[in-house]
């Protein structure tokens, strides 16, 4: 807990929960820290990884989350495999990741120790269930030795509970539940120890358990009981002679919550249906980690919104593009594999010039790849991943309330250029959870759609005819008069019908491609974040802007000349983004793949990048981003 | 049920009303179709606003027009159900229907199937039904995958989409989802329904979704040039099988019944009364409909279906369903099917063998069970092939419950707050 020079011995007692009485220990004040909860699959660590967080935002910290875990639902109990884990940073300044190293660890059991222990600050606070260290618990993780005996956890402060007694006795007088079930409170003691190491209060926790088990009162009370006993424990034992606590951050003035990125998505796409007036159509098939937008979606049918879960991942882009034709605000979302089965409707989409989303939440690939973990490695799949020439405007999400307004821009760009728009977000940030001011729907702007009356002049309507975007007109079934057919073969300009002709699919093409191109003249210039020219850029997108955006001002801070740029706009990139590279020396591109921007940028700026790149299933640490630019600036 | 049931059925559904309310009585009002107004034996309708426009033009509007998309289908007779044109006309003072020809319904493209296709008959009658119906040709959507029969929407004046191989079930899945309103046909041939496409046909036909989904099955690749398709029989020598087909060929009705089809029909391209026939009762079914027709592909499968199409031979081969009739088949009707416990026999009528004894077919049975069986009758085991309507029986449909949910969860929560939603759960203030 040395981490935070800033830290200073506070004789104010911290606020606490009514029904619990003031801490009479002492108070160290910090301005932030990072605590991660390591369990099993099952331990619940996800859950109350997620109270914490929320806990912590509602007492004014700001607050950015990492939750890990296997791609098993319940990977065999015990085994490295099966470990589960929520990290949180909690701040009373601004924050932007998770952290890169841990103030305190709660480990459930050996093999949450082992694999999480490496990420501990040295005199770190380590929480271990002691109970769970006997042999046949070491056995199931392949630990030779104990490593609370074998000089593992020498280095840190260990603070040994027996958590199953001490759960057990706390909920032992709650009538009617199983032993096993008395267990699975185990989560909720260790959150209620937390609670009292960095002085939260435990009524936001209380609420939830109320509400989420207010058809099992037994199991709600012996939840209740669990914190509750967990927080005076840390209050009762000598293990620990004072608290923490972390002052509420300076925010801007206004109302906040805590959103997921996925949660910020999903809602972000019913309010641009309603700002464009449309009906909301999402047409998905269950993927990690893109199913909570749709799952998100179908509880939100009181706003019209439309869920179909279809056959398969073609068919639900399909049934969206039939939504679009229809007039829908459409929307399809997935990950890479199935955006990869989604490629030959895109390009159908793309051809028909039809506004829809296509929403890809990156996982770690190829192929199958790694499921539950972040990865950005298929930008060049967004670019590219389809038969022919078919570019599609592609605009990245870089946190988790930064979804919700992605969705609204992507939504505006679709239906303004009459083209289905990709949309990425990654595993880091769909899962990762970060306070949002919330918006007033009055102050957000309208999305301007128009469809072309009925006609009965006897002209014929003329589908392909464009207006200065080079967009077509969006022209519904059911209005008389303008009848037409669209579809996958070459068209000719203007009339829409099959044409094979050599000069019209050469037309066409040029036409598809200045229409994406000309979205630059509709999209913010390239904002530089430092100085305007100097020795080194750091250029990032999606789901990095916060390693980087950290590293970058500690880099400043320490006298470095380090300017960034973060790109939400990758296809078309903004229109000054050339001048802006051409203003730096040097130009770092940090991404979680191989160097898929930078190629882009290389190959578009005819500029040499240098890549920071990793694939290891993981978000870049500040200190990975840090490393490297001082390495180039130095 | 009549044309005109139907029509105020379809109304209250897409208005996301109860079954309980009583029917709208707005005008019936239909765009006067250029070409008809010329002809001029019509009298002139009025344009009326397209659902997905809440009226004349849709600039400065966002918030009205789009809402109207999904929610407010025009008034009257907007809709994609047929309605009989002269009992929605009483309703409607003002205004007549224009009567439509075949030819109204004809898009300005060259048709481009081989000469001599069967599809060329399917488009003719398809274009003869369908103004019988009385849905404006603005409410009609015709949606093909790939494949020569696939090539039907263009040569429709109606909405269409010419998708990709085999997804046209899903297109249709997403519009009919986001437009009850509309009459969705789906075209699709042997391959493209049942091969690349067969995962999307089980489960648009499973979904009962409304839509009228017609299958031009003439057993072998086309549009390819001649390889065998699920449909090919076995032993049958194409490109790519030049040894005689080893695979299974699949049997369409039986597919479909299995996927629990509400409605399951076969017509042939050269019947041409059966099949308009065939067609009209697919349109009025409210469900997916799902229609065979047996079509020469007279390049590369020729007379494929010469035993079911030829006048000689057809009352031979064929037999044609009719509900509550016995099963009597044969130049003469002196032939018909009866059961051998569980197993179909063809009889001989006469010399003490009654009709009395003859399966008597049920298309309304709610056990699929004997139109399963009607559908294994094969020629190559000596069995006549039933032709007509197998199934037609009533069940929830897909896009009506979605709105259903819609429409229960806004009564519920009271039509969705998005200020209320951003602000539910746990917040703080930063002043």
């Amino acid at each position: 807990m040395t981490r935070e020079s800033t830290a200073a011995v506070s004789t104010e007692a911290p606020p606490v929960s009514p029904g619990l009485p003031a801490s009479t220990k002492e108070t160290i004040r910090l301005d932030g820290a990072t605590v991660r909860l390591a369990g099993d699959s099952g331990d619940g660590m996800q859950v109350v990884g997620g109270q914490f967080t929320n806990t912590s935002a509602l007492h004014g910290n700001d607050v950015a989350t990492f939750p890990d875990f296997p791609a098993e639902i319940r990977a065999p109990r015990g085994t490295l495999a099966g470990v589960s884990g929520y990290q949180v940073q909690f701040a009373s300044r601004d924050i932007f990741t998770p952290g890169d190293t841990l103030q305190a660890l709660v480990a459930m059991n050996p093999a949450a120790l082992v694999t999480n222990v490496g990420d501990l600050e040295k005199g770190g606070i380590l929480i271990v269930n002691d109970e769970s260290f006997k042999a046949k618990d070491l056995k199931l993780a392949r630990l030779e030795t104990n490593p609370l005996e074998d000089g593992t956890v020498d280095d840190y402060r260990v603070i040994k509970v027996r958590l199953d007694t001490l759960n057990r006795e706390a909920v032992r007088e709650v009538e009617g539940l199983s032993s096993k079930l008395q267990d699975r409170c185990k989560n909720f003691f260790a959150l209620g120890l937390i609670y009292w190491l960095f002085g939260r209060g435990i009524e936001p926790t209380l609420r939830f358990v109320r509400e989420k088990f207010g058809n099992k009162p037994e199991v709600a009370a012996a939840n209740e009981k669990a914190l509750r006993a967990g927080w005076y424990y840390g209050e009762t034992t000598e293990a620990f002679d004072h608290s923490y606590q972390v002052e509420p951050a300076r925010l801007a003035p206004g109302t906040y919550r805590n959103v997921i990125g996925n949660q910020a998505l999903a809602w972000g796409l019913v309010t641009a249906a309603k700002l464009s007036g449309k009906e909301l159509y999402i047409g998905s098939y269950p993927i990690t980690p893109a199913s909570p937008v749709l799952e998100e979606l179908s509880a939100l049918k009181h706003f019209g919104v439309r869920t179909v879960q279809a056959e398969d991942e073609i068919a639900a882009i399909c049934s969206a593009i039939g939504a679009a034709f229809g007039g829908a605000m459409a929307v399809t979302s997935s990950s890479g594999p199935g955006i990869a089965l989604k490629g030959e409707a895109m390009g159908l989409g793309m051809i028909l010039e039809l506004p829809m989303l296509v929403i890809n939440i990156q996982r770690g690939g190829p192929s199958t790849g790694l499921p539950t973990k972040t990865e950005q490695s298929d930008l060049l799949q967004a670019m590219f991943g389809r038969n022919g020439e078919s570019p599609l405007p592609i605009i990245a999400a870089r946190s988790p309330s930064d979804c919700f307004e992605v969705a609204l821009e992507a939504w505006r760009i679709a239906t303004r250029f009459m083209t289905p728009v990709i949309l990425l977000s990654d595993g880091y940030i769909a899962n990762g959870s970060e306070p949002w001011e919330i918006p007033n729907m009055d102050d957000l702007p309208r999305i301007s759609v128009e469809h072309p009356a009925p006609q009965a002049n006897g002209k014929p309507f003329l589908p392909y005819e464009r207006n200065e975007r080079l967009a077509r007109p969006w022209a519904l079934p059911g209005t008389p008069g303008m009848m037409h057919r669209v579809g996958g073969l070459e068209k000719e300009d203007v009339t829409g019908n099959v044409s094979y002709d050599p000069e019209n699919h050469q037309h066409m093409t040029n036409v598809r491609a200045e229409r994406v191109a000309r979205i630059a003249d509709d999209i913010p210039l390239q904002a530089v974040d430092g100085p305007p020219r100097g020795k080194l850029l750091v250029l990032s997108w999606g789901g990095t802007f916060g390693a980087c955006t950290s590293a970058v001002e500690e880099c400043r801070a320490g006298g470095l000349s380090v300017a960034h740029a973060h790109l939400r706009y990758l296809n078309p990139f903004p229109a000054n983004l050339g001048e802006v590279l051409a203003a730096y020396d040097r130009i770092l591109v940090p991404e979680l793949n191989t160097g898929q921007l930078r190629m882009l940028v290389q190959s578009r700026f005819l500029r040499e990048c240098v890549g920071l790149n990793k694939v290891k299933g993981k978000p870049f640490t500040v200190s990975d981003v840090v490393f490297k630019t001082r390495e180039l600036v130095a | 049920m009549s044309y005109s049931r139907l029509e105020s059925w379809w109304r209250r559904v897409a208005l996301g009303q109860q079954e309980t309310e009583a029917d709208g009585d707005a005008p019936v009002a239909l765009a006067e179709p250029p070409d008809t107004a010329a002809r001029g034996p019509a009298p002139v309708a009025l344009a009326e606003p397209p659902p997905g426009n809440g009226g004349g033009a849709a600039a400065g509007h966002p918030g009205r027009d789009g809402a109207a998309a999904l929610a407010e289908p025009p008034p009257g007779n907007g809709g994609g159900r047929p309605v009989e044109a002269d009992v929605a006309a009483e309703a409607a003072a003002p205004v007549k229907l224009p009567v439509l020809k075949a030819a109204d319904f004809a898009s300005d493209q060259d048709v481009r199937w081989c000469p001599g296709c069967g599809d060329y008959a399917i488009l003719a009658q398809m274009k003869k039904m369908l103004p019988s119906l009385g849905v404006p040709r603005e409410n009609i959507v015709f949606i093909s995958g790939i494949g020569c029969s696939s090539r039907f929407p263009y040569y429709m004046n109606t909405y269409g989409i010419h998708s990709i191989h085999g997804r046209a079930p899903a297109f249709a899945t997403g519009l009919k989802a986001a437009r009850p309103d509309l009459m969705v046909w789906v075209i699709t041939g042997d391959g493209d329904g049942l091969s690349i496409g067969g995962n999307h046909l089980m489960h648009a036909i499973r979904r009962n979704l409304d839509v009228n989904i017609v299958l031009f099955n003439n057993r072998i690749y086309g549009l390819t040039k001649g390889q065998y398709s699920p449909t090919s029989p076995l032993g049958k020598k194409t490109k790519t099988s030049p040894m005689g087909a080893i695979d299974n060929p699949l049997h369409p009705l039986s597919i479909a019944i299995g996927c629990e089809a509400t409605f399951v029909a076969r017509s042939i391209d050269t019947h041409i009364k059966h099949l308009e026939k065939v067609l009209r009762r697919a349109a009025e079914h409210r469900g997916t409909a799902f229609v065979e027709v047996y079509q020469n592909c007279n390049v590369f499968n020729d007379n494929a279906w010469q035993y079911a199409s030829d006048r000689r031979t057809k009352s031979e081969h064929t037999i044609e369903l009719e509900h509550g009739a016995p099963l009597v088949f044969g130049h003469d009707r002196q032939k018909g099917i009866r059961l051998n416990g569980l197993e179909p026999e063809v009889v001989a009528l006469g010399n003490g063998t009654t009709e009395a004894g003859l399966l008597v077919h049920d298309e309304k049975a709610s056990e699929p069970s004997l139109a399963y069986l009607l559908s294994r009758l094969r020629h190559e085991d000596g069995f006549p092939e039933p032709i007509g309507v197998f199934r037609a029986i009533d069940a929830p449909r897909y896009e009506e419950e979605l709105a259903a949910q819609v429409a229960s969860a806004r009564a519920r929560s009271g039509g969705g707050d998005l200020n209320a939603l951003f602000n539910s759960g746990e917040t703080w203030t930063v002043s």
